[in-house]
């Protein structure tokens, strides 16, 4: 029974697989069209991502830097690590000792000559701190409480910078979404399309099928395949495009990287976020397939 | 077993096909139904595959009310019957083995055994070297012929045939009617519509005339 139902299966893949090719020119074209469409929303969330792993902190999980006073003894940290973790509010927390912090500014290429020329280490123990709010408002509730700490010297959190991060994310997403709403519709209506084309040019076969016993899902299963496989192929596409815009611009930055001495480079799509984007194209040429099947195949009722 | 309880059909038109008809037809049993053009033959054989509905009374089928029958479950009843229709409907765009393999393919028949189902049926109708034909290079008579064969690949047990012999020369038209009567053999039913005088002048299976929606007896 399953063996069957997999060769069936098997069969109708295979099938459309020869349909789209045997009409190399429209598939293709359909294929690009879908792709391009793609593309666009999807670039713009790589570069959102992009931005947000610059810039040293994912929007969700805002961070705060607490200086401790210089003279702090080991049971007072012990102390603030305590009443961090008993802070709801705060998800987690680093602890970063002063030796730690001007190791790292050695570390750094054009502080290494200034560092070394230090007496002392003039750096203060410090925590870096990740909160669950990321609401301005309530950043700066947190901000003064954790101010009024004994131990600590000064907590700096540039909420205006935050702020105005978390905005532009926010619209980033935002126009993320509308793009992707409308030129979902648009992929879906050309699915709807083609799908409609095809039923009128199978319609012998499709009248012949139903008079012989055919299910009615045996009529829509080539198309809700033909739907799915072009709506995957075109995601393909739309990843294929973005993996050569995001190294082309990796070489360029490369250029501008070395004459400026700084390294920045676009990090391509996750390969979880490749896959719900292929997984999203499969599903929207599936589902114009499935409305335009849904409006047309009734018609077809053999006489 | 066939049972028609009053069955009459009323087009949209306000045209009369069949007008309170009760028929009987036993399994394993051959039946030739005749009549005029336009006196309901195909109206009748459509009504047994649920193409058409009827506009009141009973048809049953094995004991199943076909005039009853849900949307969805209409595709088994059609699974059982093997219709041979009048205008062929053949599949141009492939070859005389895909057409036979359609009906095994809608009832999801095992991969491994359709080829030498198709090739069986083939050979029945004496097309077994054609398989791989188009039906446009076909002649009249072997286009019925693929047309049978598409009809008891997947061994129903109903066979119905809708004028069979319609433009063949009459050594054709006993081909196919010695074909027909062979299956009726096995046990499989048969009904038989057609005008064709020929054909019935010297049966001895059971002849229904229909005139003007009505049997005459």
């Amino acid at each position: 029974m399953i063996r069957a139902w997999l060769t069936q299966h098997g069969f109708v893949f295979f099938l459309t697989l020869k349909r789209l090719i045997s009409t190399p020119a429209t598939s293709l074209l359909s294929i690009i069209v879908m792709g391009i469409a793609l593309s666009l929303p999807a670039g713009i969330y790589v570069l959102m991502e992009n931005l947000s792993s610059i810039s040293g902190q994912t929007a969700s999980s805002p961070q705060m830097s607490l200086f401790l006073k210089l003279d702090i003894k080991k049971e007072d940290i012990e102390g603030i690590k305590q009443r961090m973790e008993e802070d709801s509010q705060i998800v987690s927390f680093q602890f970063i000792p002063k030796d730690a912090a001007l190791h790292q500014l050695q570390q750094n290429n054009g502080l290494a000559d200034i560092s070394a020329s230090l007496v002392r280490n003039p750096l203060p123990d410090a925590f870096i701190v990740h909160t669950l709010e990321n609401a301005p408002e309530n950043l700066e509730q947190l901000r003064v409480a954790m101010q009024s700490w004994p131990e600590i010297e000064h907590v700096q959190f540039d909420s205006a910078w935050a702020e105005r991060l978390s905005a532009l994310l926010k619209l980033g997403r935002f126009i993320v979404l509308m793009l992707t709403t409308l030129l979902s519709v648009a992929i879906i209506a050309i699915m709807f399309n083609t799908i409609r084309l095809q039923i009128l040019t199978k319609r012998d076969e499709i009248e012949i099928s139903k008079l012989i016993g055919a299910t009615d899902s045996f009529i829509r299963r080539p198309f809700l395949y033909f739907g799915a496989i072009q709506g995957l192929a075109g995601g393909a596409t739309a990843w294929l495009i973005m993996t050569l815009v995001i190294r082309a611009l990796n070489e360029e930055l490369g250029t501008l990287a070395q004459l400026y001495d700084f390294d920045l480079q676009l990090q391509q799509l996750s390969p979880s976020d490749s896959i719900s984007l292929l997984l999203f194209s499969a599903w929207l040429g599936w589902l114009g397939a499935r409305l335009s099947v849904a409006s047309h195949l009734w018609q077809i009722e053999p006489r | 077993m066939i049972v028609f309880k009053n069955v009459s059909k009323r087009y949209p038109d306000g045209y009369v096909a069949l007008n309170n008809v009760d028929l009987t037809v036993e399994s394993g049993e051959m039946v030739f139904l005749t009549g005029h053009s336009g006196a309901g033959k195909s109206t009748l054989l459509k009504l047994i595959a649920a193409i058409e509905r009827p506009t009141s009374g009973t048809i049953t089928i094995s004991g199943q009310n076909i005039a009853q029958l849900k949307l969805g479950a209409i595709p088994y009843l059609r699974r059982k019957i093997g219709f041979i229709f009048q205008d062929h409907k053949l599949l141009f765009d492939r070859n005389v083995f895909d057409n036979v393999l359609l009906p095994l393919q809608i009832s999801n028949f095992d991969n491994k055994t359709v080829a030498g189902r198709v090739r069986a049926a083939l050979d029945k109708v004496g097309l077994l070297k054609k398989e791989k034909a188009m039906p446009i290079a076909l002649s009249g008579g072997e286009r019925q012929r693929l047309c049978i064969a598409r009809a008891v690949v997947h061994r129903p047990s109903i066979l119905i045939a809708d004028e069979p012999t319609g433009n063949l020369d009459i050594e054709y038209a006993q081909d196919i009617m010695s074909m027909f009567i062979s299956f009726n053999q096995v046990g499989v039913t048969v009904l038989i519509a057609t005008h064709d005088a020929s054909l019935l002048r010297d049966t001895q299976h059971r002849i229904l005339s229909l005139k003007q929606g009505k049997l005459a007896v």
